[in-house]
């Protein structure tokens, strides 16, 4: 079977009753591989950016109950971002994740990868922050923090839009 | 736009009904009243979403005689859709990114185009 290798995109949308933020995106990959490239620090750092960033994986036990840091560098400035790997399963990661320069707010993050079959999974990403307001002002503040959310109820907006 | 307006215009459309509001009044300008007709709420709760959308500059009210109608100020959205964007494409270079993570690894796993299963996936 051939394919047309599709350019997959990010889909985001935000919960209107708590503060959630959901994305899902799909890949040619296993969930298994999905797994290594979200637990194994080599390969995390060449992928997660933001773009132009370079990512030094400080600490990492990426195993129920471990904990992560690593530090986001670009010209000479540097960002960090720690938490703990509250569970790590097959198919499923559980995390905390906290910007060093915000260090009072903590995102509870959960990943999941889906196997669609034929090689494909899609990868299920749900972010909790603490408030709206945190979201928001977290959002405003243009601060690349590693968890591209966008506002789909701005988006669904905008679709109706003429 | 500051970041305090940015979070206002954050908050105005965190509600469905402000949105909707707004993708009514991206059609044309309507009064308080018209944009009541089809909620079952008061003109005063209309209006308090009304002020909350002018608060965040998103719409204005012209005085005109008595009418008054509400009026979108669609380059905020504009701005906002903007903004947006680059959150979108922030993600999306990522995940194009984890792409090319993920065919390096597919390689790894059929040395000999024979595809081998990641062990205890189905146990």
């Amino acid at each position: 079977m051939t394919t047309t290798h599709p350019r997959y995109q990010v889909t985001i949308e935000a919960d209107a009753k708590v503060p959630i933020i959901r994305m899902t995106r799909d890949f040619d990959a296993t969930p298994a591989q999905l797994m290594r490239a979200h637990t194994d620090p080599d390969l995390f750092a060449r992928w997660v950016g933001p773009n132009g960033m370079e990512t030094r994986i400080v600490d990492w036990d990426a195993t129920t109950g471990g904990r992560w840091r690593y530090v986001a560098a670009r010209d000479g400035e540097e960002y960090g971002f720690h938490g703990s790997f509250h569970e790590v399963g097959e198919r499923r990661i559980v995390q905390t994740f906290t910007f060093d320069g915000m260090p009072d707010d903590v995102a509870l993050e959960t990943l999941w990868f889906e196997d669609l079959g034929d090689g494909r999974t899609r990868l299920h990403a749900q972010s909790l922050v603490d408030s709206f307001e945190g979201r928001d002002q977290w959002l405003a503040s243009g601060m690349e923090v590693g968890v591209e959310e966008g506002y789909a109820k701005l988006d669904a907006l905008l679709a109706e839009l003429p | 736009m500051s970041d305090d307006q940015l979070s206002r215009v954050f908050a105005a459309l965190a509600d469905p009904t402000r949105r909707d509001m707004v993708a009514r009044l991206a059609v044309g300008d309507a009064t308080v009243g018209e944009l009541a007709a089809p909620y079952d709420m008061s003109i005063q709760a209309v209006s308090k979403h009304v002020k909350v959308l002018a608060d965040a500059g998103l719409v204005t009210q012209r005085r005109d005689a008595q009418r008054r109608p509400c009026h979108l100020e669609a380059e905020v959205l504009d701005l906002m859709t903007k903004w947006i964007d680059r959150y979108r494409q922030q993600a999306q270079e990522r995940y194009e990114r984890l792409d090319a993570v993920l065919a390096e690894l597919q390689d790894d796993a059929t040395p000999n185009s024979q595809p081998t299963r990641q062990r205890g996936a189905a146990s």
